[in-house]
């Protein structure tokens, strides 16, 4: 197996075996309209419209939008304004719920004949992906080119998220289900499950269940950071380079994370779109930390609450991993489709920045070969055309550069502002 | 509220101070060879040149106007270093000569730690070198059977006269740190060990040196023994600073350094090479790291793409 560049970083996977638990209805919920890469919705409702769960409360025409739905029922209080973690607003529906979840007429199974309808059908799932990212799904399976292999992402190399090990373990059958299916509507041969060795569990209940099916392998992956990035994914499995402003399907690839998956069988065989999702919580100031099924618009400190956190102890609030996550400024945040962990953490170390001395640390832990000392000194003296020839472009924020930096300094930050640089440059 | 930051948030335990630590426990070994081979006067050099390599660096950094760095603990290596670079005998105002050379105008007038070009301890030796050249070049008379005599006698790599169990453990003359090659070899690898340094660059560097040493007639084994080789191959060409930071840049530089080393012990004015093949290398390195530097994964220059169409 070949390997990239990597690191190890601590596994602490406290919640591993921490059943998905469903938490009691928060009172209100409040769903943003731009919960994935792309475009917001705008919302179809208004203030006072009584919803049910699963109703379409957003939606739009643009191609890179996913269409948001109702995850309580109940009352819309306010449809405000929300800053997501980027900066931008969007428009927030805020619900009050009347703790009946009555279910809308609209959630029942699609007729699903020809991959027009395959297609639609992703989309109408409200689905993007779940792994962080939130690239939209039926994008990404509506590939032009023909698609040779389906990568199912399980590799979850970050530290404390648990939340797709415990959907791979506890709902492994309607995963092989949905792959089944994905791979019969888009004429995929081959597909891969791609665990990391951490989680031998998992790979062994995979290997048990896949043994009389032929085109659906498991392979075990090595427990390296990050091992679940898209491109280090399919350079391990397959050995093959995604070169610069290429998509895996331009290879006949496709990666796809586990729950992705596990929820889009959910809407093939019920109809119910994505309205809540597994959330791992987790922290020393957290006291009942677990695999939460939550509502999406639930609000952080609803949930911290639920699971008995202190609080007035937090100093650093999370939404996602230790290596690639945001903090959060606001414990009323609101949960989103891509929210797969909240950490609140009491200890946090902010160490000291020093010199940089060179020692090349960086340059070997990044798995797509940057050197992030030669970018910073591009950076600090605004030198575009050095950072366009080091390809700062290409750097996909996992982190290995700061985490592994002796003198702490915050390269993968750095690389981040230089991307804005190069851009804020380009379009003048 | 909470504390905002951009992601990690977490980081490994390994620091720059504790590199430099490293680097200090690693140069112990040689350090106390050298003490049993020429006495007590090792330790009082040592002492002088890490107080004023540290003292040098607290007041520049003060008349600079900067944060004050001395804790990150990189001036007591360059103290040692240099340390380990004199002869015993050398005056202490001369060794205080070689502290200011190396921090104050190698290192801080460049802007401190990671700025500097060239390797300070190596400067500061050089410097010393063509000022005092028959103070830097007397070095004890070290009798075989083990008791030192106050005469003065040639380096090992002169008189060739000094047999290869005496070299290993240090019964011969020369610079304080360069005497042992026994502690020499165990700092070395305890660096290796610890992935403080890669072994590209003294095995490239040693490797060379003991082939044109070959090919040219002489003892290779006692070329790598004696003189500055091995102190120079393990501790001033893996300087993170001035080296290139690629593996191939590293073998390049190695292999450079063992060239010039070469000519100049075989062809040269001076018996001793190491410091100068060294020095010339720092300041070729950007070249070299310009010319190897990595190609990122993927990675398409519009210019590849034009002659691929």
């Amino acid at each position: 197996m070949k390997k990239l560049n990597s690191i190890k970083v601590p596994h602490n996977k406290n919640t591993k075996d921490c059943m998905i638990e469903k938490i009691p209805l928060p009172p209100f919920v409040k769903i943003p309209m731009l919960m994935n890469m792309g475009s917001p919705c705008n919302p179809i409702v208004k203030i006072k419209d009584t919803i049910s769960v699963g109703q379409k409360i957003g939606d739009s025409d643009a191609l890179f939008s996913v269409p948001v739905y109702s995850s309580v029922s109940g009352t819309v209080k306010a449809i405000s304004d929300y800053r997501i973690s980027d900066g931008s607003l969007c428009k927030a529906v805020e619900i009050e719920c009347d703790n009946l979840q009555n279910i809308s007429d609209s959630v029942k199974p699609s007729e699903i004949n020809s991959r027009e309808d395959f297609v639609k059908a992703v989309r109408e799932s409200g689905l993007s992906g779940l792994g962080g990212a939130g690239f939209p799904t039926h994008i990404k399976l509506n590939p032009k080119n023909k698609i040779n292999t389906l990568i199912v992402n399980g590799a979850e190399c970050e530290p404390y998220i648990t939340s797709d090990y415990r959907i791979m373990i506890e709902h492994a059958d309607e995963i092989i289900e949905g792959l089944n299916f994905i791979s019969k509507m888009l004429d995929i041969p081959n597909v891969i499950i791609g665990i990391e060795k951490n989680k031998p569990e998992a790979i062994k209940l995979f290997s048990e269940k896949l043994q009389n099916i032929n085109n659906i392998n498991v392979i075990s992956l090595p427990s390296l950071y990050p091992q679940g990035a898209e491109k280090v994914l399919i350079y391990t499995s397959l050995g093959k380079i995604v070169q610069e402003g290429k998509l895996p399907s331009d290879y006949g690839i496709i990666v796809i994370n586990v729950s992705t998956v596990y929820y889009l069988n959910v809407y093939f065989k019920t109809g119910m779109p994505l309205i809540n999702r597994v959330v791992t919580v987790d922290g020393d100031t957290v006291k009942k930390a677990g695999n939460y099924l939550v509502p999406i618009g639930t609000s952080f400190d609803y949930i911290l609450g639920y699971a008995q956190c202190e609080k007035d102890k937090i100093n650093k609030l999370i939404a996602g991993g230790m290596m690639m996550g945001i903090t959060v400024y606001d414990i009323n945040q609101p949960v989103s489709k891509i929210n797969n962990a909240i950490l609140a953490m009491n200890k946090i170390n902010i160490p000291k920045e020093i010199a940089c001395i060179r020692c090349g640390r960086c340059m070997n832990a990044c798995p797509v070969n940057l050197m992030p000392m030669e970018i910073e000194r591009a950076y600090k003296k605004k030198n575009t055309e050095m950072l366009l020839k080091y390809k700062v472009n290409l750097c996909i924020n996992c982190g290995c550069c700061t985490y592994i930096c002796p003198s702490k300094r915050k390269l993968a930050e750095t690389n981040q502002l230089a991307k804005l640089l190069i851009s804020s440059i380009k379009k003048k | 509220m909470f504390k905002v930051t951009a992601s990690p948030h977490i980081t490994d335990n390994m620091t720059t101070q504790k590199i430099m630590l490293c680097v200090i426990i690693s140069l112990l070994p040689a350090l106390i060879g050298g003490f049993i081979t020429l006495g007590l006067r090792v330790l009082t050099v040592t002492l002088i040149c890490v107080v004023f390599s540290v003292l040098f660096e607290y007041l520049m950094r003060i008349i600079m106007k900067r944060q004050n760095t001395i804790s990150d603990l990189s001036a007591v290596v360059t103290g040692m270093l240099l340390a380990m670079n004199l002869p015993v005998t050398i005056p202490i105002w001369q060794a205080i000569t070689g502290c200011f050379v190396a921090i104050v105008i190698a290192k801080q007038l460049f802007g401190g730690l990671g700025q500097n070009f060239v390797n300070p301890a190596i400067l500061g030796r050089i410097v010393l070198m063509l000022s005092f050249t028959a103070d830097m070049t007397t070095w004890i008379k070290v009798k075989h059977s083990g008791y030192v005599d106050a005469l003065t006698g040639a380096t090992p790599l002169v008189s060739k006269d000094a047999s290869y169990i005496d070299l290993f453990l240090g019964n011969t003359g020369g610079c304080i740190g360069e005497v042992c090659a026994l502690g020499i070899i165990i700092g070395g690898f305890f660096l290796i060990f610890m992935k403080i340094i890669s072994p590209v660059t003294p095995f490239a560097f040693i490797g060379a040196v003991a082939v044109l040493e070959f090919i040219a007639g002489n003892d290779p084994l006692y070329h790598t023994l004696a003189g500055g080789l091995l102190l120079g191959a393990f501790f001033m060409a893996t300087d993170y600073v001035t080296t290139p930071i690629t593996s191939k840049g590293k073998l390049i530089f190695g292999v450079g350094c063992g060239i010039i080393t070469f000519v100049i012990r075989e062809f040269g004015g001076y018996p001793e090479g190491v410091s100068f093949a060294i020095l010339f290398m720092n300041i070729v390195t950007p070249y070299i790291d310009n010319f190897t530097a990595v190609k990122p994964l993927g990675a398409v220059y519009i210019k590849d793409e034009k002659e691929d169409n």
